[in-house]
């Protein structure tokens, strides 16, 4: 069974003035341990998947299910990651990664373990007793995953998470992110409009149409490397790359 | 070892100041001068008062003047003075802690009520704009004459402008955290807690700061209404009596108190910044 299930999704925004269809009829699985990269031209409505992925949006009709079961915030399946790395200033980067686990009430001896163990293994060891301030852009980008990867949720959603970053970092960051996430074995959907970005990240690109979005075509990304800056030294990056962005923008 | 070293350099290269050294002095030099300049002020404009009643100047039974500012505070009992700086400072702090719970406690239920929010909008922007004053009359008929009102008188000037200002750094936390909170699953009171209230930290301290002048304006407003007792109380009865030496004296006693208490307000700012590393 598919870990994550978008069953002929509709979402339809009311606002005073209209009522906007933002997805129509989406239908959508990814199985567990895939790398999902969503698409579409600015507007298309994709965070807005991602929101309902979340379980902070209801569908107006179909179902999104995870292992079966329609998704709310509170189950904490999903780890939610954003443009920005919202790093709280006021705590240090080890009570940061501790903040999903506490809002859970799920502070075990165990858990904080867990948490520190992947600060260490990720080379913030040395860095938990330090403010966000005091980090780099990057590091706040590796803190802000390794929060969202410590209470242990089924799915990632990273939503542009390398925007906020600058270019130079952003290769080496999503380098950092994307061996994380292997290494830990987890499923994620990134959403974005840098098609570079997930020719060299995912498994599997999914590309949406207009708003109402809805399914365009799916994409297998069959590149063989290991690691996103190593992909993109492929010969076969570029031609998916131009695969890609005629789909995207016919 | 370094200093041997250092000594061996040539003489020329061990005269020159490092850019660093210099601008630390620069710095150092213009605090120093500010602070001269701050005192020297003040010991002006009292020397100046001074010799402008002694050279007759002015008429110090009007205008009044140091000497006879001291010779007034020297000359009441200081049991008395401790009596009168009691009373206000009690009624000051006790309007400036009510004031600023009751304020918070307001913003956190509007906050956390959109529908409430809505709906008193209207009332606070019309209490916000009514001078607090006009409502002196009806403070002293429903509470009394006496200390409760000038309490109440406090609490009202301080309480709406509370309100607005902490309801505001409530509404202006960032989204992107709140939404992150929610796709962790937290309840409201989680996002109270764990993040718009120590996100607000530095605006509640200014907000404190805001109602520590607010404070002495309510009290001082209050005793001039209503009171048997207190620094307001001297000034207007000086000035029924035409004392201008002790409607003087009371005000400077005044001016140190409110310092002392703003000094205590930015002390805890201070503490409150090293320990939430924000400003």
């Amino acid at each position: 069974m598919a870990l994550l299930a978008l069953d002929h999704v509709d979402l339809i925004y009311q606002t005073e003035k209209d009522e906007t269809e933002a997805v129509r009829d989406m239908s959508v699985t990814v199985d567990e341990g895939e790398f999902i990269a969503l698409v579409g031209p600015s507007g298309c409505g994709k965070t807005t998947i991602l929101s309902m992925i979340a379980g902070l949006l209801s569908p107006t009709r179909g179902s999104v299910k995870i292992d079966g079961k329609p998704v709310t915030a509170k189950s904490g399946n999903v780890g939610y990651m954003l443009q920005r790395d919202n790093l709280f200033e006021w705590r240090t980067i080890e009570n940061n990664v501790l903040l999903g686990l506490s809002i859970r009430k799920e502070l075990t001896p165990d858990n904080r373990k867990y948490a520190v163990e992947m600060l260490e293994k990720y080379g913030l060891g040395d860095f938990r007793d330090h403010y966000p301030a005091q980090l780099s852009g990057g590091m706040r980008q590796r803190a802000a995953l390794i929060r969202t990867l410590a209470f242990k949720p089924k799915l990632l959603l990273l939503d542009e998470p390398f925007s906020a970053v600058d270019f130079q970092t952003r290769m080496t960051v999503c380098d950092d992110v994307y061996s994380i996430i292997k290494n830990e074995g987890k499923t994620a959907v990134l959403v974005t409009h840098d098609i570079s970005e997930a020719v060299s990240m995912a498994d599997r690109i999914i590309v949406l149409t207009k708003r109402p979005s809805t399914v365009k075509t799916i994409f297998n990304i069959d590149i063989d490397a290991p690691t996103p800056l190593k992909k993109r030294e492929s010969p076969r990056f570029s031609e998916w790359f131009d695969r890609i962005w005629k789909e995207v923008t016919v | 070892m370094a200093n041997k070293a250092y000594s061996k350099l040539p003489c020329r290269m061990r005269e020159v100041k490092s850019p660093r050294r210099i601008y630390l002095a620069k710095r150092r030099n213009d605090k120093i001068s500010t602070v001269v300049l701050q005192v020297g002020l003040l010991a002006a404009f009292i020397g100046l008062w001074e010799l402008a009643a002694q050279v007759g100047l002015i008429d110090p039974f009007i205008m009044s003047c140091p000497s006879r500012i001291a010779e007034t505070l020297a000359s009441i009992e200081f049991s008395e003075l401790m009596l009168h700086i009691g009373y206000t400072l009690l009624e000051c702090i006790i309007g400036f802690f009510a004031a600023s719970i009751i304020g918070i406690l307001v913003a956190v239920l509007l906050w956390r009520f959109a529908k409430l929010r809505r709906v008193l909008e209207p009332y606070i922007v019309v209490l916000n704009a009514l001078p607090k004053i006009a409502l002196g009359p009806i403070i002293i008929i429903w509470v009394g004459a006496g200390m409760q009102a000038i309490v109440v008188m406090t609490i009202l000037i301080c309480v709406i402008v509370t309100i607005i200002s902490v309801l505001n750094g409530f509404m202006s936390v960032d989204e992107g955290k709140i939404l992150l909170l929610k796709s962790m699953g937290a309840s409201r009171w989680q996002i109270l807690t764990k993040l718009i209230i120590p996100a607000n930290v530095p605006a509640l301290v200014n907000m404190l700061k805001i109602n520590v002048g607010l404070a002495w304006v309510g009290t001082i407003m209050g005793e001039y209404l209503v009171s048997t007792a207190g620094l307001g109380y001297l000034i207007i009865y000086g000035s029924h009596v035409f004392k201008m030496d002790l409607v003087m004296s009371s005000t400077v006693v005044l001016c140190i108190l409110a310092t002392v208490m703003y000094l205590a307000v930015a002390a805890v700012e201070k503490l409150t910044k090293r320990k939430f590393h924000v400003d």
